[in-house]
């Protein structure tokens, strides 16, 4: 019980943090806005591609984007975990009754919010472009649970990262070098069975894939309840070993004070 | 129960890395604080205080020894020793991006105090410490007293039974610093024990009813300032011998020789270009000094005498000024830093 009240105390503050920048909240929210209307145009005939099961291409890619999103911005938390180290904001939390899970699960709730609101912000877009989603609100709602999964275990990771390496420039290009090529090796852009063998191949093992899978059938007419059960557990599966790996972490940190 | 605080041997040795050798930061650190006073850690840069601080606030483990604070074990009992202690880090730990109200009301709900105390409390504590005005502003916008004494109010919202102070004047202008003295004697007052760290040899005179004097993780000398200085029979001769420093190791050896013969004058000590020394009467050693030096042909270009003071007890407990190893330790941080 303490532990999700302290839990809820850091995700107010990081809230409220963010509602100071309301600048980092509009870019933040126009960023995803701007991939799905840049990519949606520049690879709108790609349904024309001859086993191309979609007949709209904005239709296939925003569940592609919303997961991009979620992860992204989950990606990037290890660097506030990074800053309030620098601030000794950790260490005179340390200090208090409250244990170290809260310190960073508070932050990972705040940005699985925001990405919620993102998802939400971009399916209303794609509706008004055109998109159908069959699946309706159920769907939705399922597409915005493995987005935020996703955001919290690459939140995690992220923080389990930067507790490790303890420099944001090291943390950056670790950063980098991971999450777009992850977005490549899945099935965001491109129907899965249309991409190369050895990208297929990869995809099976990519948890950025299993979002983007679980949301885009969650969302279609006849949804593969067989697929969503099983890739959404491997998704909760992974966020409990991220964070699992990000507590062991804050101890290699602790015993480094 | 008399001791607040009882640091029985504590060691802490840093792992060193590929560029930066290990650092032994305490090396068998023991004192006890009694109960309602203000204990002060006097030492130089790098001496370790910082590091007792961290390890008595249960931040940090020690690799042998034991901590007691309030009754219980640092070590054994982390979340009782929680309970009773306030920390005030070196480093300040307030959320710049939160207004000051935001971060003590923070504090105060991990401790699982009423919201309606809680609010009750931190009016009570931004007004007395001068933020009564600045409480709803964003830290960022704080000067850096204010963010010193938002620092200090935060560690008092749950009415701790102790205090730790690391550094908590450092950075601060002079201005900013007595108004913090003053906060701190008005805490003293109300019966806090508190631990204070310093490296200003001013503030733990002015604020410690005792104090340990911290030279490489080891306690040199303790006792209340007035006893420690005492205990420095009569006056101190300092002798300057040159502007600069420079390799002086044959005059070192000359001027030990002559001064042998001076009997008014004792404790001769030799740090760079100054000679430091014990009187019984600083004023009549001083002739007998000069003429001995003089017949040895070593130059003198400036003698004080003063009465003893914190600095010669530093002096003459590790052989080596205060401001010196303050220096040397700082360039040694530094580096350490460096390598993070």
């Amino acid at each position: 019980m303490t532990a999700l009240a302290h839990s809820w105390y850091m995700t107010v503050r990081h809230i409220r943090a963010l509602l100071r920048q309301p600048w980092w909240i509009a870019i933040s929210l126009v960023q995803p806005i701007i991939w799905l209307l840049l990519f949606g145009a520049l690879f709108r005939r790609i349904v024309e591609l001859p086993g191309f099961e979609t007949e709209s291409y904005i239709t296939f890619l925003t569940p592609g984007i919303v997961i991009m999103s979620a992860m992204f911005s989950g990606g990037w938390s290890g660097m506030g975990l990074l800053e309030d180290i620098d601030r000794g904001v950790v260490d005179r939390l340390l200090v208090t009754p409250m244990s170290r899970g809260p310190i960073m699960v508070g932050r990972l709730i705040q940005q699985a919010l925001l990405s919620a609101i993102q998802s939400l912000i971009l399916v209303g877009l794609a509706l008004l472009l055109g998109a159908d989603y069959p699946g309706g609100v159920g769907g939705v709602v399922i597409l915005i649970v493995a987005g935020s999964l996703l955001s919290i275990s690459f939140g995690a990771l992220s923080s389990g990262l930067g507790l490790l390496v303890r420099r944001e420039e090291t943390l950056i290009a670790a950063i980098n070098f991971i999450l777009l090529p992850l977005t490549f090796l899945s099935s965001a852009f491109l129907q899965m069975s249309l991409a190369p063998e050895w990208i297929q191949t990869v995809a099976k093992y990519n948890p950025t894939d299993w979002a983007i899978r679980v949301g885009r059938s969650a969302l279609s007419a006849d949804p593969d309840w067989n697929l969503i059960l099983s890739r959404g557990g491997f998704l909760l599966a992974f966020t409990i070993v991220a964070i699992w790996l990000a507590l062991r972490a804050f101890r290699v940190y602790q015993r480094s004070v | 129960m008399s001791h607040a605080i009882e640091v029985e041997e504590l060691v802490k040795t840093y792992k060193g890395s590929r560029r930066a050798p290990a650092v032994r930061a305490l090396d068998g650190l023991s004192f006890s604080v009694e109960q309602g006073t203000v204990f002060g850690l006097l030492g130089p840069n790098g001496a370790g205080k910082s590091t007792a601080v961290k390890i008595l606030t249960t931040l940090s483990r020690p690799d042998s020894g034991t901590g007691r604070v309030g009754g219980f074990d640092v070590l054994r009992e982390p979340q009782k020793v929680r309970r009773v202690i306030g920390a005030v880090a070196q480093r300040s730990g307030v959320d710049r991006d939160a207004t000051g109200r935001e971060n003590v009301i923070l504090q105060g709900r991990l401790y699982g105090m009423e919201i309606a105390e809680l609010k009750a409390r931190t009016h009570e504590l931004l007004t007395a410490f001068g933020l009564g005005d600045a409480a709803d502003r964003v830290v960022r916008t704080y000067s850096g007293g204010m963010q010193r004494r938002l620092d200090v109010a935060i560690g008092l919202v749950h009415r701790p039974q102790v205090l730790f102070l690391d550094e908590p004047t450092t950075g601060l202008d002079p201005e900013a610093r007595s108004e913090m003295w003053k906060e701190i004697s008005a805490l003293a007052r109300q019966g806090l024990t508190i631990l204070l760290t310093t490296h200003y040899l001013e503030e733990a005179d002015h604020l410690a009813k005792r104090l340990a004097i911290v030279d490489r993780g080891r306690v040199v000398a303790e006792g209340a300032p007035t006893e420690l200085k005492s205990g420095m029979r009569g006056d101190a001769v300092h002798v300057s011998l040159c502007e600069t420093g420079g390799d002086h190791a044959g005059r070192d050896a000359t001027v030990h020789d002559a001064l042998a013969g001076v009997t008014a004058v004792r404790d001769v000590m030799i740090d760079g270009c100054q000679l430091h020394a014990r009187a019984d009467d600083g004023a009549r050693a001083v002739p007998a000094v000069l003429q001995a030096l003089e017949a040895r042909g070593v130059a003198v270009t400036a003698v004080t005498v003063a009465r003893p003071s914190l600095d010669d007890v530093y002096l003459r407990h590790t052989g080596r000024s205060f401001a010196a190893a303050d220096t040397e330790g700082e360039t040694g941080l530094k580096k350490e830093g460096a390598r993070r």
